[in-house]
């Protein structure tokens, strides 16, 4: 995985390819709705991007601005150097996946998949050729003359992503395509379609409520909340550094404590005093020039619950709470602690057996300075 | 309370409302049916009767198939019922193609003046038939026009277009809005996406339209009798002829129609159901 990661990353700085996608300043309202506020963003070609966020953040709005179907109140929508933003869609050269699938159901399998190819007025054998490869693609050779009806919603699904794929456009958008299936399938579909991103190279621009999805198949996403981008970046940089609160709280469990800082923004460590006294450390270039209240951020898995008697840990940062709750879950023991400014700071523990803390124990929390956020 | 006891006090219940489905309803449903077809059995019956006077009785004076032999012995009553079906027929095809685009507009588009459509098609069904006659009639004498079959066309579209919009709009409600995205997304002008995918999906809506026109005008007598001028349909025609005795050929032709209509409605039912 990692290493996959780098060589992706050095492949971008070799060629530095221009945007296959950008978006300048786009903003679009319907009536006095602002669904999607001002957003800026390039995505990379051969890049699968996500736009993760909660239901009615604009998602599908946006999609549908770089699709076609919308038109942007103001701002720009480019595909490579070209500005779309008024072009039609059937006129662009990309193509969705849509939530409900949207097959033709008066067309068989091949029709569906060679629907776009007609438009283009491919020969007919090509044509034939590249629905056979297509359904080989998505492993399921040899549908061509079965009908919408027969197949199963898993099945229905890859006709959805044949059909768009076979065009090769020079993006693709999917709008929560797995949204209809179930988990199993769901999560093999989510490696199905990685690996069939990897085979074509085409951009992905991937639409998703759900940030476990994101996280496992992006190279990069953008979190949205109420029409805006929080942040954008690699699923590891947007979860070990959310920017905000909203993506901090969006991608997981995270913990927040107030409090000021007390000296050192910009230096490589600063020093944050907690809202209960306390005073931990936190990197330097997390903290902006002339910001002093702060919300410091773990995340429950990076806290280690010690008994007060013991040593502190070399290095790290320390308070001390109460356990107020405890769940056992098996893989891990979940916590809650309360904290400073009687905060309820949620702590997993890795179950490796020993003796467990009870509720009411006073016990320790500590980490490493470098795995804090601040927001 | 004890189970057994609840099952003491559940039993009588239970079975009164399985003879409530055993019995009572399906009695019912037979009577209403009986009811509503017995006219039609009648007129069938009828029109396998002798009449030695030309004339229908309803006197049993035994069977024959003469009256189906000669059913065009008679040209002004076979001129009317060709009159009826030009009508029919082409009053329901022209108000197909009018009123498939306003069923997608209203189906599919906010626009001024929606409200106002709706608020029309809705009139046209529930305005009395006397009144829309009374004013189509006064419309074509202002505007000088002779009144025959263009008129009743004209008249038969006016009524039809509401049937068809209605059944075309509830079929283009029922489809996913992205199935149509789905063809733009795929490389489909409006015109192309029109025909090669929103019409064939709702073609059976347009046929059911049409059906519906086509039996909305055929029996038409009211809105017809007041622009028709000198030309006769057959409702004209069959009432025209009650004063002097009715000839058993309006039986069979009316269970011609009958027949026809209960076959069209077969067809109907097949294709809404192929295409579900
Ligand atoms: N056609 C429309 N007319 C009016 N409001 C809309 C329309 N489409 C979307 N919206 C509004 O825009 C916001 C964003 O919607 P959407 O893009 O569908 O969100 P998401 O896909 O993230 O769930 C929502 O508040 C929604 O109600
Ligand atoms: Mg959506």
């Amino acid at each position: 995985m990692r290493v996959s990661y780098a060589v992706r990353e050095e492949e971008l700085q070799e060629t530095s390819t221009p945007a296959d996608v950008s978006l300048r300043n786009v903003v679009k309202m319907f009536g006095d709705t602002v669904a999607v506020d001002d957003i800026t963003l390039e995505i990379p070609r051969g890049e699968f991007f996500s736009l993760l966020g909660p239901s009615g953040c604009g998602k599908t709005t946006t999609l549908g601005m770089i699709g076609g179907f919308e038109t942007p109140t103001s701002g720009t929508i480019l595909l490579g150097d070209t500005d779309v933003s008024r072009v039609p869609a059937y006129k662009r050269d990309v193509n969705t996946v849509f939530q409900s699938y949207a097959l033709f159901p008066h067309l068989d399998i091949f029709g569906n998949i060679a629907f776009g190819l007609r438009r283009k007025r491919m020969a007919k054998d090509d044509i034939a050729r590249r629905v056979a490869e297509a359904l080989r693609l998505v492993d399921l050779p040899g549908y061509e003359r079965r009908k919408v009806a027969e197949l199963s919603g898993g099945q229905q699904q890859r006709i959805a992503l044949a059909r768009a794929l076979v065009n090769e456009p020079r993006v693709l958008l999917l709008d929560e395509p797995l949204g209809a299936l179930d988990l199993k399938l769901r999560k093999q579909m989510q490696t199905e379609l990685k690996r069939i991103q990897q085979d074509v190279g085409i951009t992905f621009l991937y639409v998703t409520h759900d940030q476990e999805e994101a996280m496992a198949m992006s190279d990069r996403l953008a979190v949205m909340n109420a029409g805006k981008v929080e942040q954008c970046g690699s699923p590891r940089e947007v979860y070990e550094h959310p920017a905000t609160r909203f993506v901090a709280s969006f991608l997981g469990a995270s913990n927040l404590i107030d409090g000021r800082v007390a000296s050192g923004a910009g230096a490589a460590l600063a020093e944050v005093v907690l809202s209960g006294g306390e005073r931990v450390r936190v990197p330097g270039e997390r903290i902006a020039q002339g910001q002093s209240e702060v919300s410091v951020g773990i995340r429950p898995e990076k806290l280690h619950l010690d008994p007060v008697e013991e040593p502190a840990r070399e290095g790290h940062n320390a308070i001390t709470g109460q356990v107020t709750f405890g769940t056992y879950l098996g893989v891990s023991n979940q916590y809650v602690v309360r904290g400073p400014g009687d905060t309820d700071l949620v702590v997993y523990v890795q179950n490796l057996g020993l003796r467990a803390p009870g509720i009411g124990d006073t016990v320790r929390l500590s980490w490493l300075p470098e795995h804090t956020f601040v927001v | 309370m004890s189970t057994a006891e609840a099952s003491v006090m559940a039993a009588p219940r239970e079975r009164r409302r399985i003879q409530l489905g055993r019995f009572v309803l399906p009695v019912y449903t037979w009577l209403v049916i009986l009811y509503t077809v017995i006219p039609i059995v009648l007129m069938i019956v009828y029109s396998f009767n002798q009449a030695p006077s030309g004339r229908l009785t309803f006197q049993w004076l035994g069977f024959t198939t003469q009256w189906y032999q000669q059913v065009f012995a008679i040209p002004d009553l076979t001129n009317s019922l060709v009159n009826s079906l030009i009508v029919a027929a082409s009053s329901s095809v022209i108000s197909a193609i009018i009123g498939t685009p306003l069923a997608l507009a209203l189906a599919r588009y906010r626009y001024r003046g929606k409200n106002l459509t709706d608020g029309v098609i809705f009139t046209n069904i529930a305005a009395p038939s006397v009144v829309v006659g009374a004013s189509l009639l006064s419309l074509f004498i202002s505007l000088n026009v002779n009144r025959g079959l263009a008129t009743i066309i004209i008249a038969h579209v006016t009524f039809n277009i509401a049937f068809v919009t209605i059944v075309v709009r509830a079929r283009v409600v029922g489809l996913d809005r992205s199935i149509e995205r789905a063809a733009y997304d795929l490389g489909a002008s409006p015109w192309v996406a029109f025909q090669k995918v929103l019409l064939p999906l709702i073609m059976p809506g347009i046929l059911a339209g049409m059906l519906l026109a086509f039996a909305m005008s055929i029996d038409d007598f009211i809105i017809t009798s007041f622009v028709a001028g000198q030309t006769l349909t057959f409702p004209l025609w069959v009432y025209g002829a009650v004063k002097v005795g009715i000839p058993p050929q309006v039986f069979v032709m009316g269970t011609l129609i009958f027949l026809a209509g209960v076959v069209l409605a077969l067809i109907n039912v097949f294709l809404q159901r192929r295409s579900a």
